[in-house]
């Protein structure tokens, strides 16, 4: 009996679990019997504990360098590095099952422990329908692609970790995008339990607000950490393609923040029920969208349909789902009525609504883009794509408008505003505003930016309106409690966490979006093919490629690169000067074909790009080295015997280094492109502060002085 | 087949931990409202501070704050009441 | 005006606006559509605009001629196959035996190209 043996028991005795939690939650759902809800509740329990043995058995697998686990042998090999060997578990397709179907069991457990007192009408529905998407995860790894597949005659050596893969941000990148849409499936189950139950009043959104909250900022986080890498670790030198893999996980992300903001109105106001079931319901499915696109290479590759075994299934699940949660929702409608009336246009409901709006409407055209080849072909036998250009030009205006109305936002309150005390708001942003674009223009060239411009000026008015609303605050709070301006400040903040933490992630995303409108805007590219002592000018930098550099096991990005051909490049700028290092790595192929020495160019080859960031602007520089002079040396090495391989490869390594020839650079100053990164850190920060909970002491401090007042005043009532 | 022996062993442990409660049919009824009426009580507190908050800051005028404040501590008070009679408590 | 004429009216702007957003996309989307072909449709056709042509970089097709590379391109399940020149950059994955999409025209019997996606290898096999 092997640990594989054991985990997939563990992964059999998982899915009858979710299925008995399926069936006694949906039995104490019908029949309202405590005692099979608290059943069910512990089934998902059960259900933790058994993928998390699961896991541990993998990771132990892959550590040990077991490779009669069929995963461990094709994604580990005894010479990658311990922190690679244990985040390779996700980068297969069986593993990040595992991942995901854990990470659900995990956020289930919590969310029903947390709730286990409460929504006893809907918990046992929800428990169901967690169940069941945990059963199906489990019903694919057992019967299309289990993690545990052993293989009869171990390899001695495993493939090694794709070397694209091996670098910090994507390894961390599966398991946020993961958190982000099991989060989502959360609310999603709630929502579920509240329309069978019809109780769909704001409990189901109260319970599991803060879990939407918390799958909204990993998404986010997963969605930069790709865009991160994609920039400094990809040779293309962008960070984002608008590639459906990218838009897959862009789009729930879009509708959860849609999400995030709707159920305000419902809990202020008992408006917009239909549409939060319904957004959570297109969440939930883009989620599921999300995962399973990029394993079906349905838009990867042309005329290629379910190229992946999973494809099939998952494509069944999310329309039975679909058609489920459709027909569910039509159903209850007349248990979705509003409380309430609109009373006035300019309120935050509206806002809210608009804002809604406006994402989802960016959400249907990356939809319709991403899809487009698909949609095409249906319409008129060919398929077409569209591509960035198509994106950025009907996006970027529209994304101007979401930050036009993120910034009036916080100045509206509920149900109706006064016009007179909107615009004493209004004025000092208005001001700035102006003042912003003023001085833009007349002392930068932004004006030829175009909508760089307004995205500059409408940040400025963003960053004056929170601020403002921090100052009023304050200001606010000393009239009634006296306190110094610094406690006031930190009591406010701490009193009112949503409201401010929330203020601070629009600040976030206006500074990241002017990062990315300045890096796309006023970017300059070249790509230069120079031999050693040329110089290329980019901007105001000065390029020399001064000599190569070769590396042999010594790779200084840390992912076990045998090879590497460089570049030492001298830059100056005004009176800096600096050196950077832009490198190639080479990964040697498995199949003998190539030779011992021609394997190791006919491998993986991966750009180490070199990249001096600033505030202002970065400078980013990959190489291409030009190999086709080796091709003798690479021959004469490839007819040695295989012992001499190792010194063969120093000989044409040194037949680079001495005798270069041209290589291709490419050389990219992207303006403000930091400011994406700091932008997104702000936004988790907004976000950390808005989930943070309020301690119990405080609140129950509060409560009691209000009960007093309300107990002294109903006696005398 | 050497899953069928860890499988029994996991669902042994499994069944035991989760067909527990049943052996004690709860007499709670399945609507005890009481964690939840705190909830709304709670978020029922929140939304008069922030009208409080938004009427001090100047986004609300008195002549709207008065109003609401009112009909928040009546629905306030309604939880309350709620709650109380939940305790069998009498005011 | 009373509140349930007020609220058709707004249902009917509201749908005109969806109505007239949804033609703008369809209209702005086929416009700037380019069309992906496989080399077995492009050679059927004979494109005269801008194109995507897709497929498999035939194994040993591929030469490196400094500034251009030079590779054909095969018909995933078939047999058709267009020499390609290439001038653009590089993706990191391009390899001989992947799945590429190359744009650019037709010219005489080659595609002539400058822009390229590679299609990453399954992040779930190696190779």
């Amino acid at each position: 009996m092997s640990s594989a043996d054991v985990g997939t028991a563990a992964l059999v005795v998982g899915l009858g679990t979710a299925l008995y939690a399926v069936g006694a939650g949906a039995y104490a759902g019908r029949t309202g019997r405590r005692e099979w809800a608290a059943s069910a509740r512990r089934a998902i329990y059960a259900l933790l504990g058994l993928l998390l043995l699961a896991m541990v058995l993998l990771e132990a697998a892959y550590v040990r360098s077991d490779f009669s686990f069929e995963l461990v042998a094709q994604n580990s090999s005894t010479d990658t590095p311990t922190f690679y060997k244990l985040t390779a578990m996700w980068s297969s397709q069986a593993g990040s099952l595992l991942l995901w179907v854990f990470l659900l069991s995990a956020f289930s457990s919590a969310v029903l422990f947390l709730t286990r007192r409460r929504l006893r009408e809907i918990a046992p529905y929800a428990t169901a329908v967690l169940g069941g998407v945990a059963a199906f995860f489990l019903f694919l790894m057992l019967f299309y692609a289990s993690p545990f597949a052993t293989l009869g005659s171990p390899p001695v050596e495993g493939s090694g970790l794709n070397p694209l893969l091996r670098h910090p941000a994507m390894m961390f990148h599966p398991p946020m995008l993961y958190t982000g849409y099991v989060g989502f499936t959360i609310p999603f189950a709630f929502a579920v339990g509240a329309l069978l139950k019809r109780r769909t009043g704001p409990e189901w959104i109260r319970a599991t607000r803060r879990f939407a909250l918390v799958a909204w900022t990993f998404l986010g986080f997963g969605i930069l950490l790709g865009s991160l890498w994609s920039y400094s670790e990809l040779g293309w030198g962008g960070y984002w393609a608008w590639d459906p893999v990218e838009n897959a996980s862009l789009m729930p992300w879009l509708t959860g923040t849609a999400f995030i903001h709707s159920i305000m109105v419902q809990e202020k106001r008992g408006m917009l029920r239909t549409w939060n079931v319904s957004l959570i319901v297109a969440t939930f499915m883009l989620a599921l969208l999300g995962t399973f696109l990029v394993r079906s290479g349905i838009l990867d590759s042309i005329h290629a349909f379910g190229e992946s075994t999973l494809g099939k299934p998952f494509l069944i699940f999310i329309a039975t789902v679909l058609i489920a949660s459709v027909a569910l929702v039509v159903s209850r409608r007349s248990d979705l009525r509003s409380d309430a009336r609109v009373d006035a246009l300019l309120s935050r409901e509206v806002f809210f609504l608009l804002n809604n709006l406006v994402l989802i409407l960016i959400c249907v055209v990356i939809f319709w883009g991403t899809f487009f080849p698909l949609i095409s072909e249906a319409l008129t036998g060919t398929e077409e794509s569209v591509g960035p250009p198509f994106f950025n030009g009907i996006i970027a205006p529209i994304a101007l408008v979401l930050v036009g109305l993120s910034a009036i936002g916080p100045l509206l309150t509920w149900r109706r505003n006064s016009f007179s005390l909107l615009r004493r708001a209004f004025a000092v942003p208005l001001a700035v505003a102006v003042v912003t674009v003023v001085a833009l223009l007349a002392f930068t060239d932004a004006a030829e930016g175009g909508l760089a411009l307004v995205m500059f000026t409408l940040a400025a008015f963003v960053a004056t309106v929170v601020v403002q609303e921090f100052w009023r605050g304050t200001r606010a709070r000393r009239t009634m409690t006296g306190e110094p301006p610094p406690v006031a400040l930190s009591r406010l903040v701490g009193r009112n966490r949503r409201r401010y933490g929330g203020y601070v992630v629009h600040v976030g995303i206006a500074v990241l979006l002017l990062g990315v409108a300045g890096s796309s805007s006023f970017n300059e590219q070249k790509d230069v093919r120079l031999e050693p002592g040329e110089t290329v000018t980019i901007k105001d930098y000065e390029v020399t490629y001064r000599e190569p550099t070769v590396a042999i096991e010594d790779d200084r990005s840390g992912t076990g690169a045998p090879l590497s051909f460089g570049a030492v490049l001298d830059v100056r700028k005004d009176d800096e000067h600096f050196t950077m290092r832009p490198a190639r790595n080479y990964y040697p192929s498995q199949s003998e074909a190539m030779g011992p020495v021609g394997r190791y160019f006919g491998g993986e080859a991966t750009s180490e790009v070199d990249l001096r960031w600033g505030l202002k602007q970065d400078l980013w520089l990959a190489i291409q080295p030009d190999l086709r002079k080796l091709k003798g040396p690479i021959r004469r090495g490839n007819e040695l015997p295989e012992r001499f391989a190792g010194q063969a490869i120093v000989a044409v390594a040194r037949h680079y280094a001495d005798d270069p020839p041209p290589a291709a650079f490419r050389a990219i100053v992207s303006p403000l492109v930091v400011w994406i990164w700091l932008g997104g850190g702000i936004v988790m920060a907004g976000a950390l502060l808005a989930l943070w909970p309020s301690p119990e002491a405080r609140r129950r401090r509060v409560t009691s002085l209000y009960a007093a007042r309300l107990g002294r005043e109903l006696s005398r009532a | 087949m050497e899953v069928v022996l860890p499988a029994l062993v996991l669902a042994a442990v499994i069944a035991l931990l989760v067909l527990q409660p049943l052996r004690t049919p709860s007499t709670e009824s399945a609507s005890d409202p009481r964690a939840d009426l705190e909830a709304a009580k709670e978020a029922k507190y929140r939304e008069i501070k922030d009208a409080e908050l938004d009427f001090r800051m100047g986004k609300l005028s008195e002549a709207d704050w008065r109003p609401l404040d009112a009909e928040l501590r009546g629905q306030a008070i309604a939880i309350l009441r709620d709650l109380d009679r939940l305790e069998g408590r009498r005011m | 005006m009373d509140p349930s004429r007020k609220r058709k009216i707004r249902l009917v702007v509201a749908l005109s606006a969806a109505v007239l957003l949804a033609t703008a996309l369809i209209v702005v989307s086929f416009s700037a559509g380019t069309s992906q072909l496989l080399p077995s449709e492009a050679l059927a056709q004979k494109p005269d605009e801008r194109f995507e042509l897709g497929g498999t970089v035939v194994d040993g097709s591929l030469r490196d001629q400094g500034g251009k590379l030079e590779f054909a391109i095969q018909d995933p399940n078939g047999s058709a196959r267009i020499p390609v020149v290439y001038s653009g950059a590089v993706p990191d994955p391009f390899r001989e035996g992947r799945e590429v999409l190359v744009r650019g025209e037709l010219e005489g019997g080659r595609f002539v190209g400058n822009d390229m996606t590679t299609k990453c290898p399954s992040k779930f096999t190696a190779q």
